[in-house]
């Protein structure tokens, strides 16, 4: 019943995984292991609307979900073809080190010390982000600048824990965090007024808000205090499986791009002439083949999730709880960030 | 088995010689498998390491205690020494210990107190308090810790928050910020008063208890509390009136957001301690209570016929003789307090193991981290039982 138990089980796990050497990249290439297990095993938040939230029927909705469906399709020929496995903010890394899980896509920050010191390699950014502070209107706070002395309700093991401290070191001011494992207890204690200030990813920050009783009671301060690069993660050690998923983004990036749709794939497939199109869906070129799949791999990726914009729209958008706009998420062609290498 | 027997058995010893002899005796053959066990373990334990070591190598994860020195660069909500974001990461740990031993001794305390009492009660001939005592137990043996915190906490949270915090008493302030009381203004002078009256404590105790033995002996009734009293409060009084310490008093102050000045009572901390202390004390209860029937019955009616009343009996005859008893048990209930406080975790107060769990997903070093934690605790669980034992030995029935 301990609540560092996932924590405590994940590391034992790790310790396990290491210990036996049955750490799923060693064993040889993860797409074997996947293939041999028909699932991708995917790591993704415990709930967070628009990222990784169950529907009424219990099935997992949300845009880091999707790119799991997205890799599920390209690998194993269907998108639903993934085991979720919700993970905390603590408990994510060691899910990946041991082996637990093949991907994860989870809001991730993409940070120099993850990327050496924890043995992950990142694929490319899907959700540029940065840290917001978000608090109950009634306080008449208008700027972060005016929280001296605030309690701030935090996630423990999170870029957004650092950031924070330095944030108020470098504005002279104190803060008091409060630190809560669970991502439920955090929302609670800032609902109930345990805290002041409540600090996280902005869209996480939306996602809260839009859960809250009255989300006109809250306010989103105006600063953003850091860059949060959020983007999938995979193990050391397994070039192959990290092309796949780096490619599988870029695809759906490079999908919106050159207007492939859910819709339209199976058509453009056949009828399109333009040659880097042909070559992504498998119609010119084997592009797939040279990553250990086939050549329809981005077509069945596509028709799972759609492009990366219908990704977007469906759980993030205007449309959605979230009402999230592009920002620096748009393409590169309309002045976002959102940029495809070329497909050749 | 070579009595002299069938001359079978004699032909077969015979020829097998002393070494043969030797794996058949009883006592060799053990030897040996306790070396054959011993061995395997550590061959396990070799491989398991090496293939650790292997595997973090080749997914290149960073390894080694070095991070203990880097600044951890994230803030602890409560701590009982001073902490920075930029202080180290082995500084979190004893920010963390600090707090997981500080809590611990105190639910321990309150458990032990409060324990007693229901205990005591649970025997009580009134069957409506003894009723009530046995529902008190039963419901915080059975409910999980866990959920038993949550409740705590929610409690706490349901208080107004801090902007309308109420005021029982001038200057205290009661929230889901915490309580806040004034305090005095710490200062070395007021500090040398309080080291003066423990000293006096220390010196009053036995003082009165060989007087109290002198006036057993001389058939006068003891009168131990004013030697105490005046051996306690005299000195650091002289003492004040030479030094006059400053006797400013800090106020709590409500400021935008917390309150700042006097003493504080987190939310966090007082869940997590009325929690562990009313679970334990359920526990602590049935010791004592088993601790108490153990006693022959025997021992009730001498106290009787000595003209004992009830009262006295318990606490002169039965609750001595019950306290042997109750060490043993009392130990294992202690250290698991001092283990069930990592569940602070869940209701956010900076013990051990939340800081460790945030140490060891910054820096990646889980398996260094839990290993500190682990031997932390194990370190202090043998010093409580070596405690406890030192203790019980010397409460124990010295018997001839």
């Amino acid at each position: 019943m301990r609540t560092w138990l996932p924590s405590f089980l994940g590391t034992t796990a790790l310790a396990a995984g290491l210990a036996l050497g049955a750490g799923a990249a060693l064993a040889g290439p993860t797409v074997d292991a996947i293939k041999a297990r028909g699932k991708i095993k995917c790591g993704i938040p415990t709930p967070s609307a628009g990222f990784a939230f169950p529907d009424s029927k219990g099935v997992v909705r949300g845009f880091d979900a999707d790119f799991c469906r997205a890799v599920a399709a390209a690998v194993l020929g269907d998108g639903e073809k993934v085991d979720f496995v919700p993970t905390t903010s603590q408990a994510r890394f060691q899910a990946l080190q041991s082996g637990e899980v093949d991907l994860l896509s989870r809001q991730t920050t993409w940070t120099f010390g993850r990327d050496n010191a924890l043995g992950f390699n990142f694929a490319p950014t899907l959700f540029y982000d940065g840290q917001g502070l978000m608090v109950p209107k009634k306080l008449g706070v208008t700027s972060a600048k005016q929280l001296d002395g605030a309690a701030v309700c935090i996630q423990p093991g999170t870029t957004t824990e650092l950031n924070i401290a330095d944030f108020f070191r470098t504005n002279n001011m104190k803060f008091r965090p409060v630190v809560f494992e669970s991502a439920d207890e955090w929302r609670n204690a800032f609902f109930s007024g345990r805290c002041d200030v409540l600090t996280t990813d902005r869209s996480d920050l939306a996602a809260t808000r839009a859960v809250a009783n009255n989300p006109a009671d809250f306010v989103v301060l105006p600063e953003t205090i850091s860059k949060e690069p959020l983007a999938p993660v995979v193990r050391h050690g397994d070039d192959q499986w990290f092309d796949i998923v780096k490619w599988t983004a870029f695809g759906l990036i490079a999908a919106e791009e050159k207007g492939i749709t859910a819709a339209n794939v199976d058509e453009m497939a056949k009828s399109s002439k333009d040659p880097e199109v042909q070559r992504m869906l498998g119609a010119s070129d084997d592009l797939g083949g040279q990553m250990g799949l086939d050549k329809a791999w981005l077509v069945r990726a596509i028709k799972a999730v759609g492009n990366y914009a219908e990704m977007f729209n469906r759980n993030l958008g205007p449309d959605t709880p979230l009402g999230l706009s592009r920002g620096p998420n748009e393409l590169w062609t309309k002045g976002g960030l959102q940029y495809s290498p070329p497909f050749r | 088995m070579v009595e002299r027997g069938s001359p079978g058995a004699v032909g077969r010893s015979g020829g097998a010689g002393p070494l043969r002899r030797l794996l058949y005796d009883a006592r060799v053959r053990g030897l040996l498998w306790q070396v054959a066990l011993v061995a395997a373990v550590v061959w396990l334990g070799w491989w398991l390491a090496a293939n650790v070591a292997a595997n973090l190598e080749r997914q290149r994860i960073a390894t080694g205690f070095g991070y203990l020195q880097r600044p951890a660069s994230f803030g602890i909500g409560e701590s009982l020494i001073p902490f920075e974001p930029t202080d180290s990461y082995a500084r979190v740990l004893l920010v963390g210990l600090l707090n997981t031993v500080y809590v611990s001794i105190l639910a321990n305390l309150l458990a032990t107190g409060l324990g007693l009492v229901v205990g005591v009660l649970r025997l009580s001939p009134n069957p409506l308090l003894a009723r009530l005592m046995l529902w008190y137990v039963e419901i915080l043996r059975n409910v999980p810790l866990l959920l038993q915190l949550f409740f705590w906490y929610s409690v706490v949270l349901l208080l107004p928050p801090v902007r309308e915090s109420l005021q029982p008493l001038p200057g205290v302030f009661l929230s889901n910020g915490g309580l806040f009381v004034p305090t005095l203004h710490w200062s070395k002078e007021l500090l040398a008063c309080l080291l003066a009256a423990v000293a006096g404590l220390v010196l009053a105790l036995p003082l009165a208890r060989r007087r109290r033995e002198a006036a057993l002996a001389a058939g006068r009734p003891p009168r131990s509390a004013p030697s105490i009293l005046s051996l306690t409060l005299l000195p650091p009084l002289a003492l004040g009136l030479v030094l006059r310490p400053d006797l400013a008093v800090d106020w709590p102050v409500p400021g935008t957001f917390r309150i700042s000045g006097g003493a504080a009572l987190s939310p966090e901390f007082t869940a997590l301690l009325v929690g562990l202390s009313l679970a334990t004390s359920a526990s602590i209860a049935e010791i004592v209570r088993s601790g108490i029937q153990a006693v022959p019955k025997g021992q009730w009616e001498a106290a009787g016929s000595l003209g004992l009343h009830r009262g006295q009996a318990m606490r002169l005859v039965v609750l001595p003789q019950a306290l042997r008893i109750m060490i043993p048990p009392l130990t294992s209930t202690y250290l698991s307090t001092t283990k069930n406080s990592s569940l602070a975790v869940a209701i956010g107060y900076p013990d051990l193991v939340s800081v460790s769990n945030t140490t060891m997903n910054q820096t990646g070093q889980a398996i260094e981290a839990i290993a500190i934690f682990m031997s932390i605790y194990l370190a202090l669980s043998l010093a409580t039982s070596a405690f406890m034992n030192w203790y019980n030995a010397r409460v124990a029935l010295v018997t001839r």
